[in-house]
């Protein structure tokens, strides 16, 4: 009865916010619901199969894939692909699809243990933990401890975990049935400190890692390894930097897919960047775990071309501009690698609101030496504290606070020639709400 | 001095969670823009803390603070530098590391280093974060640094008292601070500076990194040639307004707000 009316009111209400065009109309509608039943979401996932997706960076594109995956089946897939990763998001996507539709939900890491005992989902995917918004005061490690928490009590649920981070590991370790993945990760400081006990962890730069102080945690042995090609430094986007290629062809990169029983499998995406590589095969792994065929999985991703706008390519004027979204220290570390080979001009935008973290002192965790020689243009709310990190990091650069106008400026000061001269990309990294303003920017 | 100027960024891997390993690039940086041979260290926790003039601590979590502070009281050269001469600038969870006790994660008191006569205590209200505002007066003791208004974000439970060996750093004129009760932010003593401030707090204070430079160099502040600064200039003057302190117009920074200064 009250089921009944909570899923009303989650209807109603989103149908009306979308009427009078406020927002995408599904957060709203699930706060209303879950205020008339708060177990909206265990009614909610009953009868369904449930694939929650979690982890600090790589969550709503390894969604996105994970969903593609599962279409193989030629079933239907229901997910929150609008990126509202909390409760009423979860809420808004299962209210608006059929009773027994599968779905794959993207879960904000701090929720995941509230929303698998809501939903008792079949499937979670773990990719990673590391530092992220920092004045929320969520410490990486007190999460990781809350998964493990969640997942022990959880002994029906399978988990697909990254094996190469350790307090990813060290959170999925207590559940009953895992499959590993050698995933990779590039961002190893969150994680010297041993989770489990006071030791160190010990990388020995060729993908094992152990604590020192023997507790006995270590990287587990993965089911699927992730072979991406050594780039060099050079670009793994091979042809996107070179005037007048397609931007649309962004990956030129095959990586394999290697299961430990000798099954290989060619991974080529249109999303570029290793991280996207190793999104896609634990996206696969899941994918085989749900009865899917990991081969059909991976044939699949690699029609995706851009989730929620990152990577897609915008005009402003007569400026291409690539976009990218980077969150935190271990994303930038991430793209700036993926980026590395290019020469072209580089805008940079940073801003501190609720949604980033009003602290950018991350910014000095981030490797901007990276950008060396190229034009680089600092913008969004904060580009004064990014303006001191690239100073202090040897980059030259010029500081425009309007986001639109500095991705114009690296465009006419690229090549040191006349405004409007340029025929290349401009590559525009921002973090979250940096990256939304330029998406939802009409120049 | 002989020798480079040595700059340790003390176990970047127990202190290192709110970027101000930023701190000892500034101080790295300043020094060889003005032609000193520099030699920038990171010092992590499973190896014999290296000998150097400038030691930086950061902010870290709980656990690894409390690791922090027994492996420098075992390692030991921290302390003897220290006595010998050496700089620090301790933030947050280091700067009560250095002190005399502090919180660990279950409320516990756990011992500090004791370069700095405080002790930390968990507080009782919610964690202080936000923008922090202070004012460094010297407080009438000699050899006090003189500087600016002094701007960062803090982000910290604990609240500090200090005891009779340590000098406020400064009064707080926006934020918390210290914390308990007394107005203050931060401390120091001999050339041991121990703050809240994160940002990193060098990055927005650069007159602070001019004085821990002469401190280390052996050299009066004004002796140090000028460095364009305009960037931080920039980003002083924003946080500052954005911490609701008002600006003159003509002058770069403004007369402060809130807490006047006791004579």
């Amino acid at each position: 009865m009250r089921f009944g009316l909570a899923r009303l009111t989650t209807r109603t209400v989103n149908a009306t916010s979308r009427r009078l065009g406020r927002g995408r109309g599904t957060v709203a509608g699930g706060r209303a619901g879950l205020k008339v039943d708060p177990r909206l979401l265990q009614h909610l996932s009953r009868g369904r199969s449930v694939a929650l997706v979690s982890g600090t960076n790589g969550k709503t594109t390894t969604t996105r894939l994970l969903t593609v995956a599962l279409g193989v089946g030629g079933e239907p897939v229901v997910s929150n692909e609008t990126g509202s990763n909390m409760p009423p998001g979860h809420v808004a996507a299962l209210v608006a699809a059929a009773r027994g539709t599968q779905a794959v939900l993207e879960v904000d890491e701090i929720y995941l243990p509230r929303v698998l005992a809501a939903t008792h989902a079949t499937t979670v995917l773990l990719l990673n933990l590391s530092r992220d918004q920092l004045d929320r005061t969520n410490e990486v490690r007190m999460v990781a401890g809350r998964w493990r928490a969640a997942l022990a009590a959880a002994p029906h649920t399978v988990v697909v975990a990254n094996a190469d981070d350790p307090l990813v590991a060290w959170g999925a370790g207590a559940a009953a049935q895992v499959l590993w993945v050698a995933a990779g990760s590039r961002w190893q400081l969150d994680a010297v400190g041993c989770p489990s006990c006071e030791g160190r962890i010990a990388f020995d730069g060729e993908g094992a890692w152990w604590c020192t102080a023997d507790c006995g945690l270590t990287r587990p042995v993965p089911l699927a390894t992730l072979d991406y090609p050594d780039t060099g430094g050079a670009s793994d986007t091979g042809a996107a930097s070179d005037a007048g290629a397609s931007p649309q062809d962004a990956s030129t990169v095959t990586s394999r897919g290697a299961w430990a029983d000798g099954r290989t499998y060619d991974i080529n995406l249109r999303l570029p960047g290793r991280f996207n590589h190793a999104n896609a095969l634990m996206a696969a792994v899941a994918a085989e775990a749900c009865g899917i065929d990991a081969g059909e999985a991976l044939a699949a991703m690699a029609d995706v071309e851009h989730v929620a706008g990152r990577f897609t390519i915008r005009e402003f004027g007569d400026v291409r501009a690539r976009l990218m979204l980077a969150k935190n220290p271990a994303g930038w570390s991430e793209l700036l690698e993926m980026v590395a080979g290019d020469d072209g001009p580089v805008v940079v935008s940073i801003n501190a609101r609720i949604a980033d973290g009003a602290d950018p002192s991350w910014l000095w965790d981030v490797p901007f030496e990276r950008l060396g020689p190229r034009t680089v243009v600092a913008t969004g709310d904060r580009f004064r504290d990014l303006s001191v990190r690239l100073q202090y990091a040897g980059v030259a650069h010029v500081a425009e606070a309007d986001p639109v106008t500095a991705v114009m400026l690296a465009a006419t000061t690229g090549d040191g020639t006349a405004p409007g001269a340029t025929d290349r990309t401009v590559d525009v990294i921002g973090n979250y709400t940096a990256f939304d303003d330029l998406l939802g920017a009409r120049p | 001095m002989t020798g480079p100027l040595r700059i340790a960024v003390v176990y970047p891997d127990l202190l290192g969670t709110y970027g101000d390993g930023g701190n000892g690039l500034i101080l790295a940086r300043r020094a060889q823009w003005r032609g000193y041979e520099v030699e920038l260290v990171q010092a992590p926790s499973d190896a014999a803390l290296p000998e150097a003039d400038v030691y930086c601590l950061g902010g870290g979590e709980d656990g690894p603070q409390v690791r922090a502070a027994r492996t420098l009281t075992d390692d030991g050269m921290l302390v003897r530098r220290v006595a010998e001469g050496a700089v620090v600038l301790a933030v947050c969870a280091g700067y009560q590391v250095v002190g005399r006790a502090f919180p660990g994660a279950d409320g516990g008191a756990h011992e500090g280093v004791g370069l700095l006569d405080i002790t930390t205590v968990k507080g009782t209200g919610p964690r202080a974060v936000g923008e922090l505002v202070a004012e460094v007066d010297g407080n009438g003791v000699e050899g006090a640094p003189s500087l600016p208004t002094v701007t960062g974000f803090e982000n910290h439970g604990g609240r500090t008292t200090l005891g009779p060996d340590a000098v406020p750093l400064g009064q707080v004129s926006v934020g918390v601070g210290n914390g308990d009760g007394s107005g203050t932010e931060g401390a120091w003593a001999g050339r041991v500076v121990g703050t809240y401030l994160h940002g990193p707090v060098l990055a927005r204070n650069p007159a602070l990194a001019d004085v821990l430079l002469a401190w280390a160099l052996g050299v009066e502040e004004a002796e140090l040639p000028d460095i364009d600064d305009g960037a931080a200039t920039g980003l002083r003057q924003e946080r500052l307004e954005a911490a609701g302190i008002k600006l003159d117009g003509g002058r770069q920074e403004g007369r402060r707000l809130g807490r006047r200064r006791k004579q």
